[in-house]
């Protein structure tokens, strides 16, 4: 049946009850998850933590210290306390969104994260938006004449382009643009952040250029296999057949179709980036998150390293949450089904 | 002394240990010059009882904060918010006058109150200095008036001066100084982003001589390469400390930056556990250093830097003798005297090697150099804070490689419950009787001494004192090149017009 109909059936899907009514409930559903995810991870990250070799007091306290010193940091970051009681007085926290203060530092971690994503999150969504750029019309190419020679260039191209490690690709690119040609600055960010702003943009191109590189090499790939899927389908071959010139199928019938895995693709994509930004941030002297979770993790600063962690954790839940949401916006026929 | 001749002074040890360097005219210096530093060790906070890390001396000593004592890069010790100070003929009295007309960045004059708040600020019991035990001797602090202190001590101590060169002076009305600073030097906190830089501003009304430049800017970076990307794309003017030797290869014979090559205080030392066999025998101690082909091992790490030692006391503290010809390069030697030892097979030990650079490579070197003398070395690889459990606190150990940094810690070697165990009853007695030696001649006598005998028993083996390298661009002079006790004066800094 959907067979004959260029619309891809999206019209003759019947929905069991009022539409509204039904993504409520699917709202619902996710975000019951979404929060008994996040108490998982919580979960995990204290144990884990606590599991580490090593009193969190003597990070404080360095070679030298007496006994006395040591109980007294002890009671300072509560590591004295039994694990039930610190257990519970993590959640708690956790639930007013309360992350404590630095051991090391004596900064509030909350205050911290956010002055670091200033850098990483202009990092990231920067990275990811010029990789789709680069990597949709470059995929969709390389699927739809992945016979030709540039078809094949493509695809051999972003298979280097995933077999380069991200620090390596980042040097590459500080020597050939920053050392070489001198064109941009080979790392570090303005003292006065975004508030300096031509600076601040300046600073960020060769990284943003390293991730976006990074991400648009296995994107790419993606994007050509959907594309290659999609004109081999149905719907396509129905539309060339009532009239339809084939860049207009593709962009009509296709891209809507090819979008649906791709979507998925790139909320991994997207949560992946985030994560691989401590990559970034080290090879180019960025004070973004990343770099603040494995000074943290050298130093075993707790809070820091719990508050870096569960707020990444909490992106990535989201933005898997927001990809799956969009993936249904896009495809009505994913409306009806569970989420899981 | 004046405040002029001694800021002179200092300015005079600056300049004559910057051999390396090629002086820069006196008028051909930009005095408004904003200096970008470039450091590998970022302070995490802005106290340096607080556990903020070396970076915060490297910052802040000297430049946002002084002390009554100055340690100049040179290593010496002089005055500095002292005017005069006297000590009673038992030597348990200190009479400190401090210097007139001195304001801290907030406005405030500095008075007696200030030093004796920021004296009991680092021997807090909630202080974490490193520096708390050393003056743990002073039992009072007096103020009879605003100019004067009085220190009283508990036992004569000839490095009281020394040991307060560690102690910031900081204004008693100060709050918050993690993330705020209340000095007196001639800098002040500018702008500050964790995990990125930190601005230092001249102070207009310094008491001392004006800096040489406008303002300071520290840098911070967690990646050596890209620390030297930095300075290859003139983004940062010097770099206070290069640790990876590999790294020099692209400024060393190029005329647009300049390499000095400085003396730290920072020793890779092979302890031995001498409480245990078989290195309670000073025989096989002395043979495994004589067995050590340490001009290789130093060469195979650090190139043509670095500096041999025969002891544990570098070139820049006071009893400094060269020792190194007391155990020299000998494989024969070091093989008769292990036969001498009871040991003409050879024996087997334990290595317990911190997993960091540079001891793991080290260990793989002695590994095969004690094989040649019939020694079985085996690598035991160990995390920092295993380090700190087993062989620090437990003492459970044969041999263990560790870096120490500090300045001036012969002392150690006169404590027998320290983790190497060495038990001299002379050294034990003469570095107790140089703390309360009524002259530093006095002092430095007793304390060469000491340092002779602890090479001649071969207490541990000194494999080689790492270097201090600084790396700038060539239109800047005038920085520290020792970087003693992780400090970088900027205020002599000149950036060529």
């Amino acid at each position: 049946m959907r067979g004959n109909d260029p619309m891809g059936g999206a019209r003759y899907v019947a929905l069991p009850y009022p539409r509204t009514t039904h993504i409520l409930a699917y709202l619902l559903r996710r975000l019951a998850i979404l929060i008994l995810s996040l108490f998982i991870a919580a979960v995990i990250l204290f144990v884990l933590l606590r599991l580490l070799p090593g009193d969190p007091a003597n990070a404080l306290l360095g070679v030298g210290a007496t006994e006395a010193q040591i109980a007294a940091a002890r009671a300072q970051v509560g590591s004295d306390q039994p694990l039930v009681v610190q257990f519970l007085a993590f959640i708690g926290n956790l639930a007013r969104f309360d992350l404590g203060q630095s051991f090391v530092s004596k900064a509030g971690v909350l205050a911290e994260i956010g002055n670091r994503m200033s850098v990483t999150a202009p990092l990231t969504l920067l990275g990811f938006v010029v990789a789709i750029a680069i990597a949709l019309p470059l995929g969709i190419v390389a699927g739809v004449r992945g016979d030709r020679w540039y078809g094949a260039a493509i695809s051999v191209v972003s298979q280097l382009g995933i077999a380069i490690p991200v620090f390596w690709l980042g040097i590459l690119i500080v020597t050939i643009f920053a050392i070489n040609l001198k064109l941009f600055p080979s790392g570090g960010f303005p003292l006065k952040g975004w508030a300096n702003f031509g600076e601040a943009a300046v600073a960020m191109v060769l990284p943003v250029l390293t991730v976006a590189l990074v991400i648009a090499a296995s994107l790419l790939r993606y994007v050509r296999s959907a594309t290659q899927d999609v004109i081999g389908s149905d719907s396509i071959r129905t539309a060339r057949a009532l009239g339809s010139s084939f860049p207009e199928a593709l962009v009509r019938h296709g891209l809507r179709n090819g979008a649906v895995p791709v979507i998925s693709i790139l909320g991994i994509e997207l949560a992946t980036t985030f994560l691989g930004a401590v990559v970034v941030e080290k090879v180019y002297a960025l004070p973004g998150l990343g770099s603040m979770l494995l000074l943290a993790i050298q130093q075993r600063d707790y809070p820091n390293v719990q508050g870096v962690l569960f707020i990444s954790t909490l992106l990535v839940l989201l933005i898997g949450f927001a990809a799956d949401l969009l993936q249904r916006l896009v495809d009505p026929r994913l409306r009806g089904r569970s989420s899981t | 002394m004046s405040l002029i001749h001694h800021r002179a002074l200092v300015a005079a040890i600056l300049l004559g240990s910057v051999a390396f360097a090629p002086l820069a005219m006196a008028q051909d210096y930009d005095a408004n010059a904003t200096i970008r530093i470039g450091s590998l060790y970022e302070p995490q906070n802005l106290d340096n009882t607080a556990g903020a890390g070396q970076g915060i001396n490297e910052a802040f000593n000297g430049n946002v904060y002084e002390a009554l004592f100055q340690l100049t890069d040179a290593g010496t010790v002089v005055p500095q918010l002292v005017e005069s100070y006297s000590a009673s003929d038992d030597g348990l009295t200190y009479t400190f006058k401090l210097k007139p007309g001195v304001t801290f960045h907030s406005g405030d004059p500095l008075t007696a109150a200030d030093v004796k708040y920021s004296i009991e600020r680092v021997t807090a019991e909630t202080s974490k200095s490193s520096r708390k035990k050393s003056l743990s001797s002073i039992t009072g602090i007096e103020t009879p008036d605003d100019q004067t202190v009085v220190i009283t001590l508990s036992a004569r101590s000839i490095s009281l001066p020394y040991n307060l060169s560690y102690v910031w002076i900081v204004n008693d009305k100060a709050t918050d100084i993690t993330a705020t600073e209340d000095g007196t030097g001639p800098y002040t906190l500018g702008e500050w982003r964790r995990g990125s830089a930190l601005a230092l501003a001249r102070f207009d009304k310094y008491w001392g001589t004006a800096p040489t430049n406008g303002e300071v800017v520290y840098t911070y970076f967690t990646d050596a390469t890209a620390l030297n990307n930095a300075l290859l794309t003139n983004a940062v003017d010097v770099i206070t400390s290069v640790q990876s030797p590999d790294s020099l290869a692209q400024f060393q014979g190029n005329p647009a930056y300049t390499v000095s090559n400085g003396a730290s205080t920072t020793k890779e030392l092979l302890a031995w556990n001498d409480r245990v066999a078989p290195f309670d025998n000073v025989k096989v101690r002395k043979a495994l250093a004589r067995a050590t082909d340490k001009k290789k091992l130093l060469n195979a790490i650090w190139g043509d830097y670095g500096t041999l030692i025969g002891s544990f006391v570098p070139p820049t503290d006071p009893w400094y003798v060269d020792l190194t010809g007391v155990d020299p390069y000998d494989v024969e030697g070091a093989k008769a005297l292990l036969a001498e030892a009871g040991y003409p097979n050879g024996f087997e030990f334990t290595l317990d090697t911190p997993d960091y650079d540079p001891h793991p490579i080290v260990a793989q070197f002695l590994q095969a150099e004690y094989a040649k003398v019939g020694v079985k070395v085996n690598i035991n690889i160990i995390t920092a804070n295993e380090w700190y459990e087993k062989i620090y606190k437990a003492h459970d150990f044969q041999a263990t490689l560790q870096e120490h940094v500090n300045h001036r810690d012969i002392v150690f070697y006169g404590n027998p419950d320290f983790y190497w165990g060495y038990n001299n009853p002379d050294v034990v007695k003469l570095i107790a009787d140089a703390e309360s030696a009524t002259s530093e001649a006095d002092q430095v006598a007793k304390l060469t001494e000491a340092n002779k005998l602890i090479a001649e028993d071969a207490a541990s083996n000194w494999l080689y004192l790492y270097p201090q390298i600084v790396v700038s661009a060539a239109n800047v002079t005038g920085y520290p090149v020792n970087g003693l006790n992780s400090q970088f004066f900027a205020y002599g800094i000149k950036k060529a017009k």
